[in-house]
Protein backbone atom coordinates (compact mmCIF):
# COMPACT_ATOMS: atom_id res chain seq x y z
CA UNK A 1 0.00 0.00 0.00
CA UNK A 2 1.62 3.60 -0.95
CA UNK A 3 1.22 6.67 0.74
CA UNK A 4 -1.48 9.03 -0.66
CA UNK A 5 0.35 12.01 -0.03
CA UNK A 6 3.78 10.91 -1.51
CA UNK A 7 3.72 7.08 -3.06
CA UNK A 8 6.10 5.59 -0.37
CA UNK A 9 5.36 2.76 1.32
CA UNK A 10 2.33 3.36 3.85
CA UNK A 11 2.84 2.15 7.28
CA UNK A 12 -0.50 3.20 7.98
CA UNK A 13 -3.76 2.63 6.87
CA UNK A 14 -6.80 4.42 8.29
CA UNK A 15 -9.90 2.24 6.83
CA UNK A 16 -12.38 5.04 8.31
CA UNK A 17 -10.45 7.64 6.43
CA UNK A 18 -9.95 6.03 3.71
CA UNK A 19 -5.96 7.24 3.64
CA UNK A 20 -2.83 5.43 3.76
CA UNK A 21 0.59 7.55 4.47
CA UNK A 22 4.32 6.50 4.84
CA UNK A 23 6.31 7.67 7.96
CA UNK A 24 6.76 11.00 7.38
CA UNK A 25 3.37 12.54 6.21
CA UNK A 26 1.98 10.57 10.11
CA UNK A 27 3.98 12.42 11.78
CA UNK A 28 3.11 15.30 9.94
CA UNK A 29 -0.69 14.61 9.87
CA UNK A 30 -1.17 13.73 13.46
CA UNK A 31 -0.10 17.09 15.20
CA UNK A 32 -2.21 18.74 12.12
CA UNK A 33 -5.26 16.86 12.72
CA UNK A 34 -4.86 17.59 16.75
CA UNK A 35 -4.72 21.59 16.07
CA UNK A 36 -7.53 21.04 14.07
CA UNK A 37 -9.69 19.40 16.66
CA UNK A 38 -8.33 21.77 19.13
CA UNK A 39 -9.83 24.89 17.36
CA UNK A 40 -12.68 23.18 16.13
CA UNK A 41 -13.93 22.49 19.31
CA UNK A 42 -12.59 25.47 20.52
CA UNK A 43 -10.47 23.68 23.66
CA UNK A 44 -7.82 26.43 24.23
CA UNK A 45 -5.29 28.58 22.86
CA UNK A 46 -1.50 29.82 22.67
CA UNK A 47 -1.97 32.01 25.38
CA UNK A 48 -3.45 29.56 27.68
CA UNK A 49 -1.28 27.67 30.28
CA UNK A 50 -1.73 23.48 29.90
CA UNK A 51 -1.88 21.25 32.03
CA UNK A 52 -1.32 17.65 30.50
CA UNK A 53 -2.50 14.21 32.57
CA UNK A 54 0.49 11.80 32.16
CA UNK A 55 0.15 8.41 32.89
CA UNK A 56 3.62 7.38 30.93
CA UNK A 57 1.30 5.53 28.65
CA UNK A 58 0.81 6.10 24.70
CA UNK A 59 -1.72 8.38 24.51
CA UNK A 60 -0.90 10.92 27.31
CA UNK A 61 3.29 10.94 26.10
CA UNK A 62 1.91 11.32 22.81
CA UNK A 63 -0.65 14.23 23.34
CA UNK A 64 1.89 15.53 25.23
CA UNK A 65 4.58 15.33 22.80
CA UNK A 66 2.17 16.79 20.13
CA UNK A 67 1.37 20.01 22.07
CA UNK A 68 4.82 21.28 22.61
CA UNK A 69 5.46 20.32 18.94
CA UNK A 70 2.84 22.47 18.26
CA UNK A 71 4.45 25.26 20.36
CA UNK A 72 2.01 25.32 23.45
CA UNK A 73 3.04 26.04 26.85
CA UNK A 74 2.17 22.22 28.70
CA UNK A 75 3.44 21.06 31.77
CA UNK A 76 2.70 17.78 32.82
CA UNK A 77 1.07 15.75 36.07
CA UNK A 78 2.28 12.44 37.16
CA UNK A 79 -0.07 10.87 40.23
CA UNK A 80 1.85 7.96 42.18
CA UNK A 81 -0.82 4.96 42.25
CA UNK A 82 1.43 2.71 44.25
CA UNK A 83 -0.10 -0.19 41.49
CA UNK A 84 3.04 -1.69 41.75
CA UNK A 85 1.96 -5.81 43.00
CA UNK A 86 4.52 -7.56 41.41
CA UNK A 87 4.55 -5.61 38.15
CA UNK A 88 6.24 -2.48 39.17
CA UNK A 89 3.74 -1.12 37.28
CA UNK A 90 3.53 2.44 38.61
CA UNK A 91 7.23 2.90 38.94
CA UNK A 92 7.90 1.67 35.72
CA UNK A 93 5.01 4.42 34.74
CA UNK A 94 6.37 7.03 37.03
CA UNK A 95 9.86 6.52 35.26
CA UNK A 96 8.90 6.70 31.90
CA UNK A 97 6.86 9.99 32.56
CA UNK A 98 10.09 11.62 33.69
CA UNK A 99 12.49 10.22 31.12
CA UNK A 100 10.16 11.84 28.59
CA UNK A 101 10.34 15.07 30.55
CA UNK A 102 13.55 15.24 30.52
CA UNK A 103 13.95 14.43 27.55
CA UNK A 104 11.90 17.36 26.10
CA UNK A 105 12.56 19.94 28.45
CA UNK A 106 9.30 19.77 29.78
CA UNK A 107 8.00 20.28 33.65
CA UNK A 108 6.66 17.30 34.86
CA UNK A 109 4.67 17.52 38.46
CA UNK A 110 4.83 14.49 40.64
CA UNK A 111 2.34 13.42 42.99
CA UNK A 112 2.19 10.47 45.29
CA UNK A 113 -1.19 9.63 46.56
CA UNK A 114 0.89 7.47 49.54
CA UNK A 115 2.75 10.42 50.43
CA UNK A 116 -0.31 12.65 50.27
CA UNK A 117 -3.29 10.50 51.56
CA UNK A 118 -1.55 7.65 53.41
CA UNK A 119 -1.96 4.54 51.12
CA UNK A 120 -1.93 3.69 47.80
CA UNK A 121 -4.82 2.81 45.75
CA UNK A 122 -4.96 -0.98 46.23
CA UNK A 123 -4.31 -0.55 50.01
CA UNK A 124 -7.11 1.71 50.05
CA UNK A 125 -9.38 0.05 47.91
CA UNK A 126 -9.17 -3.01 50.60
CA UNK A 127 -9.42 -0.26 53.35
CA UNK A 128 -12.86 0.85 51.74
CA UNK A 129 -15.97 -0.20 50.37
CA UNK A 130 -15.84 1.89 47.51
CA UNK A 131 -15.78 -0.28 44.27
CA UNK A 132 -15.93 -3.75 46.38
CA UNK A 133 -12.37 -4.61 46.60
CA UNK A 134 -11.71 -3.11 42.69
CA UNK A 135 -9.37 -0.23 43.03
CA UNK A 136 -10.90 1.18 39.97
CA UNK A 137 -13.43 3.28 41.25
CA UNK A 138 -10.90 4.56 44.14
CA UNK A 139 -8.52 5.27 41.43
CA UNK A 140 -10.56 7.23 39.47
CA UNK A 141 -12.12 9.36 42.22
CA UNK A 142 -8.79 10.45 43.19
CA UNK A 143 -6.98 11.01 40.14
CA UNK A 144 -10.09 13.58 39.38
CA UNK A 145 -9.80 15.26 42.30
CA UNK A 146 -6.22 15.63 42.50
CA UNK A 147 -6.09 16.67 38.68
CA UNK A 148 -8.41 19.30 39.53
CA UNK A 149 -7.02 20.26 42.51
CA UNK A 150 -3.51 20.61 40.87
CA UNK A 151 -4.88 22.40 37.97
CA UNK A 152 -6.62 24.92 39.80
CA UNK A 153 -4.13 25.79 42.75
CA UNK A 154 -1.30 25.51 39.49
CA UNK A 155 -3.52 28.62 37.76
CA UNK A 156 -3.85 26.64 34.63
CA UNK A 157 -6.19 27.23 32.26
CA UNK A 158 -7.30 24.18 30.69
CA UNK A 159 -6.35 20.66 32.56
CA UNK A 160 -6.08 17.70 29.69
CA UNK A 161 -6.24 14.19 28.98
CA UNK A 162 -5.21 11.44 26.46
CA UNK A 163 -8.67 10.10 25.86
CA UNK A 164 -8.62 8.84 22.35
CA UNK A 165 -11.84 7.56 20.44
CA UNK A 166 -12.03 4.20 21.56
CA UNK A 167 -11.72 5.62 25.08
CA UNK A 168 -15.01 8.00 24.40
CA UNK A 169 -16.56 5.45 22.09
CA UNK A 170 -16.81 3.30 24.95
CA UNK A 171 -17.73 4.98 27.50
CA UNK A 172 -20.37 6.38 25.01
CA UNK A 173 -21.18 2.87 24.81
CA UNK A 174 -21.49 2.34 28.22
CA UNK A 175 -23.40 5.21 29.49
CA UNK A 176 -25.77 4.51 26.17
CA UNK A 177 -26.56 0.77 27.64
CA UNK A 178 -27.70 2.22 30.88
CA UNK A 179 -29.24 5.55 29.13
CA UNK A 180 -26.96 7.44 32.03
CA UNK A 181 -28.16 10.83 30.40
CA UNK A 182 -26.35 12.80 33.00
CA UNK A 183 -23.12 11.64 32.07
CA UNK A 184 -24.41 11.67 28.24
CA UNK A 185 -24.81 15.06 28.49
CA UNK A 186 -21.13 15.97 30.04
CA UNK A 187 -19.33 13.74 27.77
CA UNK A 188 -17.76 15.98 24.74
CA UNK A 189 -14.03 16.81 23.77
CA UNK A 190 -14.37 19.82 26.34
CA UNK A 191 -15.98 20.49 29.45
CA UNK A 192 -16.03 23.90 30.88
CA UNK A 193 -14.79 25.45 33.59
CA UNK A 194 -17.61 25.56 36.97
CA UNK A 195 -18.05 28.29 38.57
CA UNK A 196 -17.90 26.34 41.63
CA UNK A 197 -14.34 25.30 41.19
CA UNK A 198 -14.05 22.49 38.12
CA UNK A 199 -10.99 22.87 36.05
CA UNK A 200 -11.65 23.38 31.87
CA UNK A 201 -11.19 19.82 30.71
CA UNK A 202 -10.17 19.20 27.34
CA UNK A 203 -9.51 16.08 25.30
CA UNK A 204 -7.31 16.80 21.83
CA UNK A 205 -7.07 13.32 20.73
CA UNK A 206 -10.66 12.29 21.12
CA UNK A 207 -10.72 11.69 17.58
CA UNK A 208 -7.77 9.56 16.87
CA UNK A 209 -7.99 5.82 17.18
CA UNK A 210 -6.30 4.17 19.92
CA UNK A 211 -3.94 1.93 16.55
CA UNK A 212 -3.21 5.70 15.76
CA UNK A 213 -2.08 6.98 19.08
CA UNK A 214 -0.24 4.00 18.91
CA UNK A 215 1.44 4.20 16.10
CA UNK A 216 2.46 7.70 16.44
CA UNK A 217 3.73 6.75 19.78
CA UNK A 218 6.15 3.64 17.94
CA UNK A 219 7.04 5.82 15.08
CA UNK A 220 8.01 8.74 16.78
CA UNK A 221 10.13 6.42 19.48
CA UNK A 222 8.36 7.55 22.19
CA UNK A 223 8.92 5.10 25.55
CA UNK A 224 5.79 3.97 27.31
CA UNK A 225 4.27 1.55 29.42
CA UNK A 226 3.39 -1.43 27.02
CA UNK A 227 1.78 -3.53 29.77
CA UNK A 228 -1.79 -3.01 31.11
CA UNK A 229 -2.51 -1.95 34.34
CA UNK A 230 -2.73 -5.80 36.43
CA UNK A 231 -6.20 -3.98 37.48
CA UNK A 232 -7.93 -3.55 34.07
CA UNK A 233 -8.64 -7.18 33.47
CA UNK A 234 -12.31 -8.17 32.82
CA UNK A 235 -12.56 -3.99 32.87
CA UNK A 236 -16.03 -3.36 31.13
CA UNK A 237 -14.53 -0.83 29.11
CA UNK A 238 -12.14 -3.55 27.40
CA UNK A 239 -15.49 -5.39 26.71
CA UNK A 240 -16.92 -2.38 25.03
CA UNK A 241 -13.51 -1.47 23.10
CA UNK A 242 -13.97 -4.96 21.59
CA UNK A 243 -17.26 -4.79 21.27
CA UNK A 244 -16.96 -1.84 19.15
CA UNK A 245 -13.94 -3.33 17.50
CA UNK A 246 -15.50 -5.63 15.63
CA UNK A 247 -18.43 -3.58 14.38
CA UNK A 248 -15.55 -1.18 13.10
CA UNK A 249 -14.11 -4.34 11.26
CA UNK A 250 -16.98 -5.09 9.30
CA UNK A 251 -18.05 -1.35 9.11
CA UNK A 252 -14.76 1.05 9.14
CA UNK A 253 -15.74 4.07 10.69
CA UNK A 254 -18.38 2.76 12.99
CA UNK A 255 -16.86 4.16 16.47
CA UNK A 256 -15.69 7.45 14.47
CA UNK A 257 -19.57 7.66 13.11
CA UNK A 258 -20.71 6.64 16.67
CA UNK A 259 -18.85 9.24 18.77
CA UNK A 260 -19.72 12.41 15.74
CA UNK A 261 -23.23 11.51 15.45
CA UNK A 262 -23.90 11.60 19.45
CA UNK A 263 -21.75 15.07 19.11
CA UNK A 264 -24.13 16.07 16.85
CA UNK A 265 -26.89 15.04 18.37
CA UNK A 266 -25.90 16.67 21.67
CA UNK A 267 -25.94 20.06 19.75
CA UNK A 268 -28.91 19.75 18.46
CA UNK A 269 -30.52 19.32 21.60
CA UNK A 270 -31.44 16.16 21.76
CA UNK A 271 -30.67 15.72 25.75
CA UNK A 272 -32.79 18.30 27.47
CA UNK A 273 -31.47 20.17 29.90
CA UNK A 274 -33.22 19.73 33.49
CA UNK A 275 -34.73 22.16 34.70
CA UNK A 276 -31.88 22.66 37.47
CA UNK A 277 -28.51 22.30 35.76
CA UNK A 278 -25.75 19.78 37.27
CA UNK A 279 -23.52 22.55 38.70
CA UNK A 280 -26.67 24.62 40.55
CA UNK A 281 -26.21 21.68 42.58
CA UNK A 282 -22.77 22.07 43.92
CA UNK A 283 -21.07 23.44 46.93
CA UNK A 284 -18.12 23.26 48.44
CA UNK A 285 -16.67 20.59 50.49
CA UNK A 286 -16.59 21.43 54.38
CA UNK A 287 -12.34 19.65 54.44
CA UNK A 288 -11.47 20.12 51.01
CA UNK A 289 -13.33 22.77 49.21
CA UNK A 290 -13.56 21.52 46.06
CA UNK A 291 -17.07 21.08 44.60
CA UNK A 292 -18.92 18.68 45.14
CA UNK A 293 -23.06 17.36 44.79
CA UNK A 294 -22.70 15.80 48.13
CA UNK A 295 -23.92 17.24 51.38
CA UNK A 296 -20.89 17.99 53.52
CA UNK A 297 -17.74 16.53 52.50
CA UNK A 298 -16.88 15.05 49.02
CA UNK A 299 -16.74 11.63 47.54
CA UNK A 300 -12.71 11.58 48.01
CA UNK A 301 -12.86 13.23 51.21
CA UNK A 302 -15.12 10.64 52.73
CA UNK A 303 -13.54 8.04 50.85
CA UNK A 304 -9.49 8.73 52.17
CA UNK A 305 -11.09 9.79 55.71
CA UNK A 306 -12.80 6.40 56.02
CA UNK A 307 -9.28 4.71 54.84
CA UNK A 308 -7.61 6.41 57.64
CA UNK A 309 -9.66 5.42 60.14
CA UNK A 310 -9.58 2.16 59.22
CA UNK A 311 -5.83 2.00 59.02
CA UNK A 312 -4.95 3.98 61.73
CA UNK A 313 -3.13 6.58 59.55
CA UNK A 314 -2.82 9.91 61.12
CA UNK A 315 -5.53 12.27 59.35
CA UNK A 316 -4.46 14.66 57.00
CA UNK A 317 -3.68 18.41 58.57
CA UNK B 1 9.75 -22.47 7.60
CA UNK B 2 6.43 -21.18 9.16
CA UNK B 3 5.52 -17.75 9.27
CA UNK B 4 3.94 -16.70 12.88
CA UNK B 5 2.02 -13.71 14.41
CA UNK B 6 3.42 -12.91 17.47
CA UNK B 7 1.29 -11.19 20.35
CA UNK B 8 2.59 -10.75 23.91
CA UNK B 9 3.54 -14.36 25.06
CA UNK B 10 1.98 -16.41 22.21
CA UNK B 11 2.54 -17.31 18.72
CA UNK B 12 0.13 -17.90 16.18
CA UNK B 13 1.08 -20.32 13.05
CA UNK B 14 -0.04 -18.69 10.07
CA UNK B 15 -0.70 -19.67 6.00
CA UNK B 16 2.03 -18.21 3.46
CA UNK B 17 0.44 -16.29 0.69
CA UNK B 18 -2.21 -14.86 2.52
CA UNK B 19 -2.69 -11.02 3.83
CA UNK B 20 -2.03 -9.91 7.38
CA UNK B 21 -5.21 -9.04 7.68
CA UNK B 22 -6.83 -12.16 6.92
CA UNK B 23 -4.04 -14.08 9.07
CA UNK B 24 -5.63 -12.07 11.99
CA UNK B 25 -9.24 -12.64 11.35
CA UNK B 26 -8.67 -16.31 10.53
CA UNK B 27 -7.01 -16.64 14.20
CA UNK B 28 -10.00 -14.77 15.66
CA UNK B 29 -7.57 -11.34 16.15
CA UNK B 30 -8.50 -7.93 16.03
CA UNK B 31 -7.25 -5.78 12.95
CA UNK B 32 -8.40 -2.74 15.10
CA UNK B 33 -6.98 -3.78 17.90
CA UNK B 34 -3.04 -4.35 17.06
CA UNK B 35 -0.09 -2.81 14.58
CA UNK B 36 1.48 -5.25 12.96
CA UNK B 37 5.49 -4.90 12.36
CA UNK B 38 7.94 -6.70 10.44
CA UNK B 39 11.86 -6.28 12.20
CA UNK B 40 10.97 -3.66 14.09
CA UNK B 41 9.35 -1.61 10.97
CA UNK B 42 5.15 -0.35 10.67
CA UNK B 43 3.60 -2.34 8.18
CA UNK B 44 -0.37 -2.10 6.71
CA UNK B 45 -2.32 -5.20 6.68
CA UNK B 46 -2.78 -5.67 3.77
CA UNK B 47 0.94 -6.94 2.99
CA UNK B 48 1.55 -10.59 2.24
CA UNK B 49 2.44 -12.95 5.03
CA UNK B 50 5.80 -14.32 3.14
CA UNK B 51 7.63 -17.67 4.20
CA UNK B 52 9.40 -17.59 7.79
CA UNK B 53 7.92 -14.22 8.77
CA UNK B 54 8.01 -13.30 12.53
CA UNK B 55 5.16 -10.52 12.33
CA UNK B 56 5.22 -8.75 15.71
CA UNK B 57 2.06 -7.31 16.60
CA UNK B 58 1.85 -4.37 19.14
CA UNK B 59 -1.13 -4.65 21.23
CA UNK B 60 -3.04 -1.10 21.42
CA UNK B 61 -6.07 -1.08 23.27
CA UNK B 62 -5.93 -0.08 27.18
CA UNK B 63 -8.46 -0.08 29.23
CA UNK B 64 -9.44 0.07 33.12
CA UNK B 65 -9.34 3.24 34.71
CA UNK B 66 -7.74 4.65 32.22
CA UNK B 67 -10.76 5.09 30.19
CA UNK B 68 -12.91 6.68 33.00
CA UNK B 69 -10.10 8.72 34.56
CA UNK B 70 -11.38 11.83 33.61
CA UNK B 71 -15.13 11.04 32.97
CA UNK B 72 -17.26 14.25 34.48
CA UNK B 73 -18.23 12.63 37.31
CA UNK B 74 -18.97 14.76 40.50
CA UNK B 75 -16.85 14.15 43.44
Amino acid sequence: MKCRKCGEKAVINMRQHKLALCKAHYLEWVPDQTARFIEAYRMFSVQDRILVAVSGGKDSLSLWHVLQRLGYACDGLYIGLGIDEGTAYSAESQRLSEAFAAQHGLNLTVVDVRELEGATIPEASRLTLRGQGKPCSVCGLTKRHIMNRVARDGGYDVLVTGHNLDDEAAVLFGNTLHWQVGYLMRQGPVLPASSEGFARKAKPFCRFYERETAAYALLQGIEYIYEECPHAAGAKSLYYKEILNRMETDRPGAKLQFYLEFLHAKEAGLFAQPSQPPDGLLHACESCGQPTSAPGQCAFCRTWDAVRARSAIPAVP
Amino acid sequence: MPAVLLLREREYEVRVGITVRDALLQNDLQPEAVIPTRQGELITDDEIVKEGDRIRLVAVISGGCTSHACTPEHT
